[in-house]
């Protein structure tokens, strides 16, 4: 008998665990206020990309004050989940809802249809219908101008890349990274190892020491930790950040970091809603549009380094030049872009090969 | 060579400290008899409250002590449910980690100074960093243990003790027994109940430790997750160790140590592909899994407590 109680017991603490850990409460929805919805896939405390997109959010409470009224949900998987998250969203009356990750695509695609009337907006993808669409950010401008910054301030010229998976958004991060990187120190590599992850504080740490080890006395990484420049601070070692600040979060060792700053892509989209405008888009803003951007400069970076940042950035903004602009040579040599011609966004999203002065290898599969 | 060799092992006693404590704590608390599924929100949760104490009180081992607490507590959750109310093992354990998991990412949001919008996320407190013996350190691969901080260099006594414990004392004999046998064990006036209780509590105790270990000296500081799942590899390290504490070292290291070869052997810039390195770990754990399964076979050694995940009832006969 009492072995019997021990189940139900047991049973019903799991059933209390799982009811109570399912996110934030519902906020009472105030009359004629937007409905938007946030599905993040990390915590908003990841002080990495959930971070800065949760900041984009709160930007528009700031913005638009009680037009709109957010909510959000974290840590979600990417698959199934999502799909039940994002339905669950749209049943309750949510006017648009903001997928944040790059797995939620096919869910988002999949509830789309079934929710004619909410508008969705997936981030990183390309699947499109005529109540969704994608946006995301030129990260790998930045990344250039960043790159700068670590070719000009290295002395080992040994620059260690902790990356992600090899997909072609990192590619294209190491790439632009490794041409700003080229630009003012030839003699300069990078070198990259993969992780295979995105968030795991443990991993990306061993990862930084071996490239630490291997001579880097700058490093980067793709990850949405702070361990990676942690690990460089503690060997006396420089970094550049990613995803937010991170100076703010480890110190001046941080030189500066490309980061987001979705809050101005998210005003002006429910903006647009709000006022009737919004069409199905694929937006790919940059530096000229604000939502990617360098972050502060670290005490530690020399004015004519930043000069010299600024007037490339100038370069960039101006829509004169792009980092992929060529000469672009690959690894082995060969030229992918000719002088005179830059890569075509397609190209660019679909980048799988690194260029000269990477040391490392992309998995063939 | 042996300079990258000893700098490797370095790491690897580095990242496989946490997995050391945790993987003995488990082994003492199997062989009970009892399986604590919970590690995973037993290590975030002393993780998490270790850093915060450290934090706020500006003495790690304030924050030691207070994951020791944690992990105590939890781990008697575990044990008034399991042997007290003799609930299925697997669900209390697994609602150990569900609960701990989230009570760590909750109280992780919550705990930290106002100026950081609540969050302990990011925040420096106080750690243990490595600290060089003179001399010692300098000697090749050996040095390697000599280069560590002071939470690696207790399990340098832990181990042994942790071994010759089980093996060689009476203490060590009845708890073998609770877990192989308990109703005999019961029959020769061990008190099975208790044992039960104390080597959970224990373990417990121990797990904790692993993570305020990330927090306080590996990884210092509060990140969500920290653990990334370490407490699963731990329940198979206990296995793979065959819950013998020495054999839990050379399981953590090689772990550990895969895992620094492959990051290195790319930062050199070979091309071995990514995939296929990260792969090595648990293709390793597989391979010497068999290999250890067949040599058990040989040497007739006992493996798993077999009275593992089961409750005991004095009545049943």
């Amino acid at each position: 008998m009492q072995h019997k109680i021990g189940h139900v017991f047991s049973l019903a603490l799991v059933l209390v665990i799982l009811l109570t850990s399912c996110g934030p409460a519902a906020a009472p929805k105030e009359e004629g206020a937007y409905k938007v919805a946030f599905v993040y896939i990390g915590p908003p405390g990841d002080l990495g990309w959930t971070y800065e997109h949760d900041r984009g959010r709160k930007l528009l409470i700031e913005e638009l004050g009680d037009a709109v009224e957010t909510k959000y949900i974290e840590n979600v998987p990417e698959g199934p989940d999502a799909a039940r998250v994002l339905r669950d969203y749209a049943q309750q009356g949510y006017d648009m809802i903001f997928a944040t990750s790059f797995g939620y695509m096919d869910p988002t695609v999949e509830v789309a249809q079934e929710f004619p009337d909410v508008k969705f907006e997936h981030c990183s993808g390309y699947k499109t219908a005529d109540n969704m669409s994608t946006y995301f950010g030129r990260m790998y401008q930045p990344r250039y101008l960043s790159g700068i910054v670590a070719g000009k301030m290295t002395e080992s010229n040994t620059i260690g890349y902790v990356a992600a998976f090899p997909i072609p958004e990192v590619v294209r991060g190491i790439n632009a990274f490794t041409r700003g990187v080229l630009s003012v120190n030839p003699d300069a590599e990078v070198r990259v190892v993969w992780t295979n992850t995105w968030y795991d504080p443990v991993i990306e740490r061993e990862a930084a020491v071996a490239l630490l080890d291997e001579g880097a006395d700058i490093i980067t990484q793709h990850q949405d930790t702070t361990e990676p420049q942690k690990a460089a601070q503690e060997r006396g070692a420089l970094s550049v950040g990613y995803d937010s600040d991170m100076r703010a979060f480890v110190g001046d060792t941080v030189l500066t970091a490309p980061v987001w700053n979705w809050g101005a892509y998210y005003v002006d989209t429910v903006k647009a809603a709000l006022d009737g405008n919004w069409e199905t888009h694929q937006y790919w803003g940059g530096l000229q549009e604000n939502v990617v951007l360098l972050a502060e400069f670290s005490p530690k970076v020399p004015q004519d380094v930043r000069d010299l940042v600024e007037a490339e950035s100038q370069k960039i903004v101006s829509g004169d030049w792009d980092v992929f602009c060529g000469p672009v040579v690959d690894q082995n040599g060969n030229t992918v872009v000719a002088e005179g011609e830059c890569m075509a966004d397609g190209d660019m999203l679909g980048m799988s090969f690194f260029v000269k002065g990477v040391v490392g290898s992309i998995s063939e599969d | 060579m042996i300079a990258l060799f000893t700098s490797v092992l370095a790491i690897t006693l580095r990242a496989g400290t946490s997995l050391i404590y945790a993987t003995v704590g488990e082994i003492y608390t199997e062989r009970s008899g009892i399986l604590n599924l919970g590690l995973e929100g037993v290590m975030l949760m002393g993780a998490v409250l270790s850093f915060a104490t450290a934090y706020y009180t500006g003495s790690a081992w304030l924050g030691v002590l207070v994951a020791l607490l944690v992990g105590a507590l939890l781990a008697a959750i575990h044990a008034f449910l399991t042997v007290t109310m003799r609930a299925n093992q697997v669900v209390s354990g697994l609602s150990i980690t569900l609960f701990g998991s989230g009570l760590a990412s909750f109280l992780g949001q919550r705990l930290g100074p106002e100026s950081n919008g609540y969050y302990l996320v990011g925040k420096v407190g106080p750690r243990f960093t490595p600290y060089v013996v003179p001399f010692l350190s300098d000697i090749p691969v050996v040095g390697a243990l000599f280069k560590q901080d002071i939470l690696t260099y207790l399990l340098y006594i832990l181990i042994p003790l942790a071994w010759f414990y089980l093996y060689k004392t009476r203490n060590g004999l009845n708890l073998r027994a609770v877990g192989e046998n308990p109703q005999t064990a019961d029959a020769m006036g061990i008190d099975v109940i208790r044992v039960r209780y104390l080597y959970t509590i224990l373990g417990g105790m121990l797990v904790s430790l692993g993570g305020a270990h990330l927090s306080l000296a590996y990884t210092p500081g509060w990140s969500e997750n920290i653990t990334g799942g370490r407490g699963w590899i731990v329940i198979a390290l206990v296995i793979f160790a065959m819950w013998n504490p020495a054999r839990a070292v050379l399981g953590a290291i090689l772990f550990g140590g895969i895992n620094a070869v492959q990051f290195r052997l790319q930062a050199a810039g070979t091309n071995i592909p990514s995939a296929f390195l990260n792969m090595l770990p648990y293709l390793a754990t597989i391979g010497i899994l068999i290999v250890m399964t067949w040599w058990e076979t040989l040497s007739k050694r006992i493996g798993a407590p077999a009275a593992l995940g089961t409750a005991y009832m004095r009545e049943e006969k």
